[in-house]
C-alpha cells in the first residue's frame, strides 16, 4: 500500500484564499474537542479564549499592544519569504533591537530631549538589521543555510541579552533584580489614549504596513525579490543581483524586527527585562504564512495571533487552563494551514497494490 | 537505403488494442491500436505531446494503462514493471541515459543485469561478442564519462542485447547523434531486425523514418492519426498526418550577406568548474548586422557554456572584457542587464524556469526582460505600460492565451516560445541570441518563429541561433558552424555547405586554429 500525492490539474485560486479560514475553523474544532477532553464546556472556553478578552475598550487596546510587535516582525518576514529566504531569526533580531535600544536609553537617561527617543528607535532598528546582516553575510559569503544560522543566532541574541541584563545594564538601584533602570520619560513612546497601553508604535506599524505593501506589490525591487524567490535562473538571466537582493530582504526583515523590539522596551515595558518577548518572533512566522505573505492578510492574522496570546492568559487565570494552550493553538493553526494548502494543490491517492496482483500470473509461461 | 522487406503474415510480436491512459488534465493516450510483427521496424511518429512517450512507457511497464489490452506473441499480458518487461524480452533505450559516469562499461552493464548474470569480468567476452556482431565498436573496460554520447547510446543498446531480446524500443535515438553516427545506428538496427527482433522506433524526423522503418503509426493529440508505409509516403503526407491539415510546407528564405560586424568573439577560452561539463577552447565567432549565424552541435559540446558567456550569466574578469565585443565595445565582464542596454536580446533554451517564470503572469514575464524599456519609473512598476506591452506581444505574435494575466506555465510550449521571442523582438535588439528556438514547438508555431527571425534579420539585427535541428539551421541561417568538444568550427556560408560537412564538424573534423581536432570513433 502506498500513499502518493498527485498534483491537481485545476488549481483553485479561490480555495487557496479560503484555506486560512479553513485552517482557523479546523483549529477551533480541534480546540473544542480538546476542551471537552479536559472536562470544560467548549463554548464557554472558546468564549473565554477568543471573545471575552476583547469585549471592552481596555481589552482592545491590549490586543493592539500585543499585535504590534507580531505585525512588525511578520511584515519583515514576508519580504524575506517572498525571496524564499527563510529567516527564522526574527526573535533574535527583535531581542537585539530591544537590547541595543535599552543600552542607549540607560546611558542617555538624563538627556531632556525628544531626540532621545528618535535616537533610541534608530539604534534598535539598526541593531536588528545588523543581526540579520550576519545571516546575510554568512549566506552570501559562505553559502551557509540561513535557516540554521538565523535560528542559532536567536540563542546567541537571547544569551547576550541575559548577560547584559544580569551584568552591565543591571539597575544599580534595583535590589539586584535582573532589570535595567526605568527609562526617562523622554525615551518612552507616548501613549495614544488615557486608559490602556496603546502607544505611538502603532503609527510605525501602519507606516511599515503601507511601505511593505508598496514594496511588494508596486515596486520593481519587490518584483525582483519575487522573481528571485520563484526562479533563480530567470533572475540570473536578466541580471538581477542575487546577493544584493538577499542582503536587502534580510536587512528589511531584521530592521522591522529590531523596531518591534525597541518599541516593546520604550513602549509598554519601559525598561529592559529578560522576558522582552514571549516568542513574538516565532509567532510571526506562523502569522506571515497565515496572511499569505500579503501585508493586508498579515494585519488580520497578527490580530488573531495577539488574541490567542491574551485569550490564553485569561483562560489560564479564569479557567485554570495551562499556558501551553496558546502555543498549542499556534501550532494547530500552522499545521492545518499547511495541510489545507497541500490538499488544495495535490490529490492524495492510495495505491492498493495487492489488489491488482491477481491477473498477473499468465505471462511467465509466454517465453 | 534498402527497401523494406515485406513482413510475412504470422502471429504479431506485440498487439495493443484500445490502450487509454489519462493524466490529471489530459488524455495522453486515447484508444490506441498498434501491431508489430516479428522482425519489423515500426516507427511511432508524432509531435511533442502526441502521446508517444506515454505509450512506450505503458509497453515497457513504467506506467499502466487505464484500459485496453496488450497481447505479447498471442498471449494476453499485463506488464506491471520494467523488470517483467525485460523478462518477456522487451528492451528499451531511453532518450536520457541511465549510466554511472564513474564506472566502466562492463560494470554498468553488470549492474543493470543483476547479480545472477555474473561479474563485470565474466561479462566482458559477451559484451565484445555482441558489439562485434552488431557492428558497434565498444571497449568494456572504458569508463563511461570518457565515452561520447553516441558511444554511451551503444552501451544502452548492448545492455538490451545481452539478454534474449524480442522487441527493442528506442526513444528518439538520433536526437543526440551526428548524421554519420545515426547512419551507423541504422546499420545495427537493420541487422537486428533481419535476425527477427522487432524494433519500435520513436521519432519525429520524417527522413530517417523513411530510411529505416517498414511501417509507421502516426499519433496526434493522443489518438492514432493513421498507419502508413513510410517509404510510399511523401514528407508532406506524413507531416499532414502528424500535425493535421494546418501543416505548412517548408519555406525557402533568401540567403543574405551581412553588413558590419556586431558581435565579435575572439579566442574565448573558459574553464568549466563542473568536472563533467564542457570547457570552451579558443572560440572565434563573428556575427554581422543583418545576418543569421547558425551553430550546430550535439548537446553537451559547449552550447550551454557559450550561451551563458554571451548572455552574461557567466562573466570574465575586466581584463578579459574584450574577448566578447558588441559593436567594438568590450562586454565580457558586464552583467546581463548592462549587455541588454547595449542591444542584446536573449532567448534561452529552457522556456519555463529560465526564459519565463512559470508562476508569474505573462504581463510580469514581459516586465522580466523589458524593464529597461521605460516600464519602471521612480522604482515603481508602470502597470499600465506593462499590460500594454504584454498585449502587444500577444497580438503581434499570435500568442493563444485568454489574457495577459494568465500564468506562463499554463501556455503550450509553442505559444510560450512565441511570447518570449516576441518580448525580445519588440525591444528592437541589435543582437538576438536564440537557443533551440523551435525545440518542442509544433510546425505552425515554428514557421511563425522562423518568419519573425527572418524579419528581424532583414530589419538589420545580428542574430545567432544555436540549435540541434539541422533542418532548421539550413533553412534560416546565412552562415553555419558547429561546436564539438568546446571548439567552434570555422563558419561557412550556408549555400556552400552540405549536410555531410556539418555532420563532420559536429564530430570534430575541422581545422582548429591551434591544436588538432580530437579524433572521432
Amino acid at each position: 500500500m502506498l500513499l502518493s500525492l498527485e498534483p491537481r490539474g485545476q488549481q483553485s485560486r479561490l480555495m487557496l484564499w479560503c484555506s486560512p479560514l479553513l485552517a482557523a475553523a479546523l483549529t477551533l474544532g480541534c480546540g473544542s474537542l480538546l476542551f471537552i477532553a479536559l472536562g470544560h464546556d467548549p463554548l464557554l472556553t472558546l468564549h473565554t479564549l477568543l471573545i471575552a478578552p476583547i469585549s471592552d475598550g481596555y481589552g482592545v487596546s491590549e490586543l493592539l499592544v500585543k499585535a504590534l510587535p507580531i505585525l512588525l516582525c511578520a511584515l519583515g518576514l514576508a519580504v524575506a519569504y517572498q525571496a524564499r529566504i527563510w529567516n527564522i531569526g526574527a526573535e533574535g533580531q527583535l531581542l537585539l533591537g530591544a537590547l541595543a535600544g535599552s543600552a542607549l536609553a540607560v546611558n542617555i537617561i538624563d538627556l531632556q530631549s525628544r531626540w532621545a527617543l528618535v535616537l533610541i528607535l534608530l539604534v534598535g532598528t539598526l541593531a536588528g538589521a545588523a543581526w540579520a546582516g550576519l545571516t546575510a553575510w554568512l549566506r552570501t559569503r559562505f553559502n551557509a543555510n540561513e535557516i540554521l544560522t538565523s535560528i542559532m543566532l536567536n540563542y546567541v541574541a537571547l544569551n547576550l541579552l541575559l548577560f547584559c541584563v544580569h551584568g552591565p545594564l543591571k539597575d544599580p538601584a534595583g535590589f539586584n533584580f535582573p532589570e535595567s533602570a526605568m527609562f526617562s520619560d523622554f525615551s518612552r513612546l507616548p501613549l495614544l489614549m488615557e486608559d490602556g497601553r496603546v502607544h505611538a508604535g502603532v503609527y510605525f506599524a501602519l507606516l511599515a504596513l503601507v511601505a511593505v505593501w508598496v514594496l511588494l506589490q508596486k515596486s520593481f525591487i519587490g518584483f525582483q525579490i519575487k522573481v528571485l524567490g520563484l526562479d533563480k535562473r530567470a533572475a540570473g538571466f536578466v541580471g538581477f543581483r542575487e546577493k544584493r537582493l538577499i542582503w536587502l530582504a534580510l536587512l528589511i526583515s531584521g530592521g522591522l524586527a529590531g523596531l518591534a523590539g525597541v518599541c516593546e522596551v520604550t513602549g509598554p515595558i519601559g525598561q529592559l527585562v529578560p522576558q522582552v518577548s514571549p516568542g513574538y518572533g516565532y509567532a510571526a512566522i506562523t502569522v506571515a504564512f497565515l496572511g499569505r505573505l500579503n501585508p493586508i492578510g498579515i494585519l488580520f492574522s497578527s490580530l488573531l495571533m495577539a488574541l490567542l496570546y491574551i485569550g490564553g492568559e485569561s483562560a489560564q487565570m479564569s479557567m485554570n487552563l495551562p499556558q501551553a494552550i496558546t502555543q498549542l493553538f499556534q501550532g494547530m493553526m500552522l499545521f492545518f494551514l499547511l495541510a489545507s494548502d497541500v490538499l488544495i494543490l495535490y490529490r492524495p491517492r492510495l495505491n492498493v497494490r495487492w489488489a491488482r496482483r491477481a491477473p498477473a500470473t499468465v505471462p511467465a509461461g509466454a517465453l | 537505403m534498402p527497401n523494406p522487406v515485406p513482413i510475412p503474415d504470422q502471429t504479431p510480436r506485440l498487439q495493443l488494442r484500445h490502450i487509454s491512459k489519462r493524466y490529471p488534465g489530459c488524455l495522453a493516450n486515447d484508444a490506441i491500436d498498434l501491431t508489430i510483427a516479428p522482425g519489423e521496424i515500426h516507427a511511432l511518429l508524432g509531435e511533442n505531446g502526441a502521446g508517444k512517450s506515454t505509450l512506450m512507457k505503458i509497453i515497457y511497464g513504467v506506467t499502466q494503462a487505464d484500459s485496453g489490452e496488450m497481447t505479447w506473441q498471442g498471449q494476453r499480458v499485463n506488464i506491471r514493471n520494467p523488470s517483467q518487461a525485460r523478462g518477456l524480452g522487451i528492451g528499451m533505450v531511453f532518450q536520457h541515459f541511465s549510466l554511472f559516469e564513474t564506472l566502466s562499461v562492463a560494470q554498468n552493464i553488470a549492474l543493470a543485469m543483476g547479480a545472477a548474470a555474473g561479474t563485470p569480468k565474466q561479462l566482458e567476452p559477451k559484451i565484445r561478442e555482441v558489439s562485434r556482431r552488431y557492428g558497434m565498436a565498444l571497449e568494456p573496460e572504458r569508463l563511461v564519462h570518457s565515452l561520447s554520447i553516441g558511444e554511451r547510446q551503444r552501451v544502452e543498446i548492448i545492455r538490451c542485447l545481452m539478454q534474449d531480446i524480442r522487441l527493442l524500443i528506442l526513444d528518439e535515438p538520433t536526437s543526440v547523434l551526428t548524421p554519420q553516427e545515426a547512419e551507423e545506428l541504422f546499420i545495427t538496427l537493420r541487422r537486428l531486425a533481419a535476425e527477427g527482433c522487432s524494433i519500435l522506433f520513436i521519432s519525429h524526423k520524417l527522413g530517417e523514418v523513411r530510411a529505416l522503418c517498414h511501417s509507421a503509426t502516426v499519433l496526434r493529440g493522443g489518438r492514432v492519426a493513421g498507419h502508413c508505409q513510410p517509404a510510399e509516403c511523401s514528407d508532406r503526407q506524413l507531416a499532414r498526418l502528424m500535425v493535421g491539415e494546418a501543416a505548412e510546407t517548408i519555406t525557402d528564405y533568401p540567403k543574405v550577406v551581412g553588413g558590419g560586424v556586431f558581435l565579435s568573439v575572439s579566442q574565448l577560452s573558459w574553464h568549466n568548474p563542473d568536472p563533467f561539463g564542457c570547457s570552451l577552447k579558443e572560440v572565434d565567432l563573428e556575427v554581422r548586422r543583418g545576418e543569421i549565424v547558425g551553430i550546430a552541435g550535439v548537446a553537451g559540446n559547449g552550447q550551454d557554456e557559450l550561451l551563458a558567456l554571451l548572455s552574461g550569466e557567466e562573466r570574465l574578469t575586466r581584463n578579459d572584457g574584450a574577448t566578447i565585443r558588441f559593436a567594438g565595445q568590450a562586454v565580457a565582464h558586464l552583467r546581463p542587464d548592462a549587455r541588454r542596454k547595449l542591444g542584446l536580446a536573449f532567448v534561452p533554451a529552457e522556456r519555463l524556469g529560465h526564459g519565463a517564470v512559470p508562476e508569474l503572469s505573462l504581463a510580469d514575464n514581459a516586465l522580466l526582460t523589458a524593464f529597461q524599456q521605460g516600464l519602471v519609473s521612480n522604482g515603481l512598476i508602470q502597470r499600465r505600460k506593462v499590460e500594454a506591452l504584454a498585449e502587444e506581444i500577444i497580438r503581434r505574435f499570435g500568442v493563444k492565451t485568454p489574457d495577459a494575466q494568465t500564468p506562463a506555465r499554463s501556455l503550450s510550449g509553442g505559444n510560450l516560445q512565441k511570447f518570449i521571442l516576441g518580448r525580445e523582438i519588440l525591444q528592437q535588439p541589435r543582437l538576438l541570441i536564440a537557443a533551440h528556438p523551435t525545440w518542442g514547438v509544433d510546425v505552425g508555431a515554428a514557421a511563425t518563429i522562423h518568419r519573425a527571425l527572418i524579419a528581424l534579420r532583414d530589419a538589420g539585427a545580428a542574430i545567432l541561433v544555436i540549435s540541434e535541428d539541422l533542418d532548421e539551421l539550413f533553412q534560416i541561417s546565412d552562415r553555419l558552424g558547429a561546436l564539438c568538444g568546446g571548439r567552434l568550427s570555422p563558419l561557412k556560408a550556408t549555400v556552400d555547405t552540405r549536410l555531410i560537412d556539418v555532420g563532420g564538424w559536429m564530430a570534430g573534423q575541422f581545422d582548429a586554429p591551434h591544436s588538432p581536432a580530437p579524433a572521432t570513433a
